[in-house]
């Protein structure tokens, strides 16, 4: 089951640069919700701040609330235990070379000293199952590496491992960008899936993507949030004349 | 994030209005909160990495140490001036490191003399004008020499080196530089001359492997702005790559040096080891790690140990402060990414 | 082009690109005959290691040791076992210093003031002459125990092999792209668990190419064994005793008079040779390429 997102006073910094300013944002439980915004707008820092990726950078630095499940996950809990909470699958798939398909998948859990082999085998399969890469690769599972499958196999398999560790949230940072627009298709077919069990915010600079998949849509500009709104309304009738000129194709 | 991390507990929230089902945290998820933040096994871990880190400051300080604390004999007795004196003499306690120092010295430079101008020339073909399939191979023959082990050098100069000296080149030397009274005397073939050489080759690669890292580093822009000016080749070389890449070539030069200063086995195998300050190139002569290598282990008063360990400890200074020279500047080239191990 | 130019400045210069070609096809042409007059030589070094070497090399090399001065017949085998044990207790001292260190310095240091401190400390280390390294360790460990031992061999052996095994275990963690950090950190996976079974094992085959080199290098070490290991007619195993080693025994023997003798050095020079050619083309073969095949 999803949980919700509460964000407060959200502000985030690479250095000197203010990089998200001033936050607030409520994501509803069990729906997807696409950020979308110019490059550079601060959607993906946004998006790495929900899950504390974003303070792996020396760099950088963080202020405010992210309320998830009404635990606030930068004051009453560390970046590891809220990333097993909280899957992520990030822009260009990254599966890890030296290990096998089954590997992959378990990593999130054996590398957290999850032993139950039955247990295992199982969720490698739901997950697998999952994210529609079952039928593909169930006969090698323990024989080929996770680096000898297509692109697009691999991003799947990515969100798959994220599936394994069976999260409340599910990040996704333009998980089809470096994809061809099959697999393009398939990765969002299964966030249309996924969302009845997980709470699933995506970045993405594909505006029929946002369309597509999500229930609400959030624009982002120079480091702000200007506009939250369900994607209907978002695509049809923004409010902010920003917002307009965006989806419209007038801006920069 | 100081405070103990607070597990979650999904079962006491209220599921969200929608959910399509109970919520019954699965195995996995019951599992996973249970993990602590592992928050100590971290700091474990990164305290040993940095230890084994520190270890390695441990050992230069520890190796300082024991030179110093060991020589303090001489050090006491003979003071700045032992490096200055040229007696040798364990029977009566009479030490002076010159002759020694003067060996290093004078092999060492010998070294650079001949290999500096041979291995810029190879560093400059094989980055500016080598075709790309030679390059491979050349480079791999060039690594492989840096790690042939200095005692294989020394066999290979004794039974070759040293005849091919003195039956064909030092004749040769003697009859047309001997008024320079660099090549006269006895022809022996164990010999300054024979120790440059040797060192010369083993060092060689060395300069032109980090040289040509150096001038890699150069970037094509710089090349390409020059060439568009109209320059020849060599005037792109000297201009595009040489001159911005010249800190470093010295840098690389210095770090022969350093390998030179303190080479060994070779050195000890073909050098005749007497402790004599000759003009003529073609005399025997010591160097410092000569002569550690001969005498150490049949030393047997305290203060003969003393001696040799002083020279072992200037050895190591002089030989940190001229790789720490040489590293700065070949840092300063290749801009803080720092040069793999030669 | 500049030939059809009327104006003076251009004409004037016309004789100064003839000379100047002149001068650049000169000075390549030395860089390439400096290439050759070097790498000619060299291959001939190596061919006569090599000739001398197999033409020396036999069985009892490997299965007798030393005969006395003279007789005929005698082998290096207790130099070889010997090798083998001051080889295995440095490999045990420096493999795992190296490579905490090397971790230190790719996962945690970065390019902060302490990083490249401990950065320039190995590459001056590394630069600190083995003969040195060999008088340290002897007024550290035989002084006191009043004996040569192979236990002092192995430590400056294995001493020696920390800077090169930090600088390559640095060097081939780097190359582990940052998206793979990212997905070991992005599943909860504690750091040092991620990096030990993520980071680390990706990079594994570099590592250990890396260690063979640093393992290579100090099997030919013969100055810092003269007065630590000290070298023994007999085989020994004893970490407390005086130990005999290849490159010791061909240094002995190529100073000696005997024909017999120079016969040996020959072939444990071919020996350490060929352990050397190996380790090194295996680190350029796995640098240059298949190490990370497939990780994007």
């Amino acid at each position: 089951m999803g949980v919700g997102i509460k964000i407060s006073d959200l502000n985030a910094w690479y250095g000197t640069n203010h990089s998200l300013q001033e936050i607030q944002l409520d994501i509803p439980a069990n729906h997807a919700t696409a950020l979308i915004g110019p490059s550079g707008c601060g959607k993906s820092t946004f998006l790495r701040c929900l899950n504390r990726m974003h303070e792996t950078n020396p760099i950088a630095r963080v202020t405010g609330k992210v309320l998830i499940n009404e635990v606030d996950i930068y004051a009453e809990s560390s970046p590891v235990e809220i990333r097993r909470r909280v899957g992520m699958v990030f822009q260009r798939p990254n599966p890890f070379p030296t290990m096998s398909i089954y590997d992959n998948v378990a990593s999130g859990l054996k590398l957290n000293g999850f032993r139950s082999r039955r247990v295992l085998d199982e969720v490698v399969e739901r997950s697998l199952r999952q994210s529609a890469l079952w039928d593909e690769v169930k006969d090698d599972l323990k024989k080929k590496s996770g680096a000898s499958l297509s692109g697009g196999q691999q991003q799947r398999l990515c969100i798959a491992r994220a599936l394994a560790v069976d999260p409340e949230v599910m990040l996704m940072d333009e998980p089809a960008s470096a994809l061809d627009p099959i697999s393009t298709a398939k990765i969002e077919d299964l966030i249309f899936e996924l969302k009845s069990q997980y709470t699933i915010v995506i970045v993405t600079h594909n505006m029929q993507q946002a369309a597509r998949v999500a229930e609400n849509t959030g624009f982002f500009l120079m480091g702000k949030l200007v506009e939250f709104d369900s994607t209907h309304k978002i695509f049809t009738n923004p409010r902010d004349k920003r917002t307009e000129d965006y989806i419209t194709g007038r801006f920069g | 994030m100081t405070q103990p991390a607070k597990i979650f507990v999904s079962e006491s929230s209220t599921p969200p209005p929608d959910a399509k089902q109970p919520v019954k945290p699965s195995a996995v998820r019951t599992f996973l909160r249970g993990r602590g933040n592992s928050a100590i096994a971290d700091g474990i871990f990164k305290a040993l990495v940095f230890l084994c880190a520190l270890s390695i400051f441990g050992i230069v300080i520890l190796i300082a140490w024991e030179l110093i604390s060991r020589s303090h004999l001489t050090l006491a007795k003979f003071g700045l001036g032992f490096f200055f004196r040229s007696a040798w003499d364990p029977v009566n306690n009479d030490f002076g490191a010159f002759p020694f120092i003067y060996g290093t010295l004078v092999s060492s430079f010998l070294a650079l003399l001949i290999s500096v101008p041979f291995a810029l020339g190879v560093a400059i073909f094989l980055t500016e004008m080598c075709p790309k399939w030679l390059r491979a191979p050349l480079s791999f023959l060039t690594e492989l020499l840096a790690a042939i082990p200095s005692v294989v050098y020394g066999l290979w100069a004794i039974f070759v080196l040293i005849p091919l000296l003195r039956d064909y080149v030092n004749p040769k030397l003697m009859f047309t530089l001997g008024w320079t009274g660099f090549f006269t005397g006895p022809n022996a073939g164990y010999s300054m001359l024979a120790a440059g050489v040797v060192l010369a080759i083993m060092i060689l690669p060395i300069i032109s492997s980090l040289t040509r890292e150096v001038m890699t580093s150069v970037p094509m822009v710089q090349r390409e702005g020059v060439l568009a000016l109209g320059a020849t080749r060599w005037e792109m070389i000297r201009i595009g790559v040489l001159r911005n890449a010249r800190i470093g070539i010295v840098g690389a030069i210095i770090l022969g040096l350093g390998r030179a200063l303190g080479e060994t086995m070779a050195v000890t195998m073909v050098i005749g080891n007497r402790p004599e300050i000759v003009k003529s190139f073609l005399a025997p002569g010591y160097t410092m790690a000569s002569v550690l290598a001969n005498e150490f282990s049949e030393a047997t008063g305290d203060m003969y140990l003393s001696a040799l360990i002083e020279i072992g400890l200037a050895l190591f200074l002089v030989t940190i402060v001229v790789n720490a020279c040489a590293r700065m500047l070949v840092w300063a080239v290749t801009r803080g990414a720092p040069a793999r191990v030669a | 082009m500049a030939s059809q130019s009327l104006r003076p400045p251009l004409r004037a210069s016309n004789v100064n690109v003839f000379s100047r070609r002149i001068k650049s096809n000169i000075v390549s042409g030395l860089a390439l005959l400096a290439t050759i007059i070097v790498i000619a030589p060299l291959i001939a070094i190596l061919f006569y290691l090599l000739k001398q070497g197999i033409t020396s090399l036999n069985w009892n090399f490997f299965t007798k040791i030393p005969v006395p001065a003279g007789e005929s017949g005698g082998g290096m085998e207790n130099a070889i076992v010997g090798s083998g044990v001051v080889l295995a207790l440095a490999s045990l001292i420096g493999i795992p210093l190296g490579i905490g260190a090397g971790i230190y310095l790719a996962e945690y240091a970065g390019s902060t003031r302490m990083g490249n401190l401990v950065r320039f400390t190995a590459d001056v280390l590394n630069g600190v002459p083995s003969i040195v390294m060999g008088i340290a360790i002897y007024a550290l460990i035989v002084l006191p125990q009043k004996h040569f031992s192979a236990l002092a061999g192995g430590v400056v052996l294995g001493i020696m092999m920390v800077p090169t095994v930090t600088r390559t275990t640095e060097e081939m963690l780097r190359m582990v792209p940052h998206a793979i950090r990212e997905a070991a950190l992005g599943l909860g996976v504690p750091a040092w668990r991620s990096v030990l079974t993520i980071t680390v094992r990706t990079a594994s085959a570099g590592i250990v190419t890396g260690c063979m080199l640093a393992f290579a290098r100090v099997a030919g070490e013969t100055a810092p064994l003269l007065f630590t290991a000290f070298g023994n007619a007999f085989q020994s195993t004893s970490l407390n005793e005086p130990i005999a080693a290849l490159p010791l025994q061909i240094f002995v023997y190529a100073v000696s008079p005997y024909d017999e003798w120079h016969r040996l050095a020959w072939a444990g020079a071919l020996v350490l040779i060929v352990l050397i050619m190996a380790s090194v083309a295996l680190v350029r073969y796995v640098t240059s390429r298949g190490m990370l095949k497939g990780a994007s």
